[in-house]
């Protein structure tokens, strides 16, 4: 499967995911390392992923 | 596998895909096993509305509030959801979890409910020092104090009875167990032990999430009676359940988890158990034919 690539909306750098990106799928910026969360497939798009909230968790 | 396939036997029900859930989805798929994401914070159930397609829904939401009031609406709407929405809210509360296992018969931390943080202090004289101080609804150690003695308790309460949720004044203590650098963790699933890991620490939490290691960990006798009894006293079809080892080698059931993580878990077991696909083979269980 070839990358796919979107924009960290946090830094703009280009942020490339290999394989089959899932709608929710949390990853890491490389340059800036935020968190985002994977909120578009075809086109490929990113959203800073949600704080941690005081529930969360096992 | 198409997002939205037709007439899914399973929804997976999560709003934040993490390593755990991609492993799942990729049980799923191994298994041909016709699936649908339900994205829980887009999640909306009308009373009276015609059932989901779902057989069953695999609750893999991330924060307990939304877990138990998605698996009840699910519940409300004919789903069968797992875990369910009875066994998420004991597993979410500390102190629900401790009524359950201790009227279970089994063994755990001696442990308080104060309904104030002045009555606290009285909770902590009577459980002894050192304790913790826990949150009644939380995880990965967060917010979690140790108090060694009565100045810190208080100092500690202050702060707690400056918490704007009137749910934080109900404080929940517990003794503090003397124990190796360790705990253990034990996946059980439909009432059978999958494997278990222990968890080591420098400091005293020994929550991967708070950058514990994990290490193979042999199942005993001991050990799986106690996992097995401890996940069914909660109901919890899926239970990450923690064990203590008290100096003289007894264990406590400290709590159970229902929103199972077991990316820890792999990395000390590897390929030894697969957990997203036992998890996988439970749900195939339960759709039936």
């Amino acid at each position: 499967m070839e990358a796919v690539m979107d924009k960290c909306p946090v830094c703009s750098t280009k942020v490339s995911l290999g394989g089959a990106p899932r709608m929710g799928e949390i990853i890491q910026c490389g340059d800036c390392r935020s968190e985002l969360e994977v909120v578009g497939i075809s086109p490929l798009s990113f959203a800073p992923a949600p704080e941690v909230e005081e529930d969360w968790g096992e | 596998m198409s997002a939205e396939p037709r007439d899914p036997t399973v929804a997976l029900v999560a709003s934040r895909i993490r390593e755990d859930e991609l492993r799942l989805m990729a049980a799923l798929e191994r298994r041909r096993i016709r699936f649908v994401q339900v994205d829980s914070r887009k999640l909306v159930t009308v009373l009276g509305d015609p059932a989901p397609p779902w057989r069953v829904a695999l609750n893999r939401e991330i924060g307990s509030t939304r877990a138990m009031y998605a698996a009840e609406a699910l519940e409300t709407a004919g789903v069968r959801v797992i875990n369910s929405a009875a066994a998420v809210a004991v597993c979410r509360d500390k102190w629900r979890t401790s009524v359950a296992l201790h009227q279970a018969g089994l063994p755990t931390p001696r442990t308080a409910l104060a309904q104030t943080p002045e009555a606290a202090l009285e909770a902590l004289a009577t459980v002894g020092y050192p304790a913790v101080i826990k949150p009644l609804v939380g995880s990965w150690g967060r917010m979690v104090a140790p108090v060694p003695d009565p100045q810190v308790a208080a100092t500690v309460l202050e702060y707690v009875g400056a918490l704007p949720s009137p749910q934080s004044h109900v404080v929940y203590v517990q003794e503090l167990v003397e124990k190796p650098d360790r705990d253990i963790r034990v996946i059980v699933i439909d009432g059978r032990v999958i494997g278990a890991v222990y968890r080591r620490a420098t400091g005293w939490r020994t929550n991967v999430a708070t950058g514990a290691v994990t290490e193979p960990c042999p199942v005993t006798d001991d050990l799986a009676k106690a996992a097995v009894r401890a996940a069914d006293a909660v109901r919890a079809e899926i239970a990450g359940v923690d064990l203590l080892e008290r100096a003289d080698g007894s264990l406590v059931v400290l709590e159970v988890n229902q929103g199972v993580e077991f990316s820890g878990f792999h990395r000390a077991l590897g390929d030894r158990v697969d957990v997203a696909d036992e998890i996988v083979s439970h749900l195939v269980a339960r759709t039936g034919p």
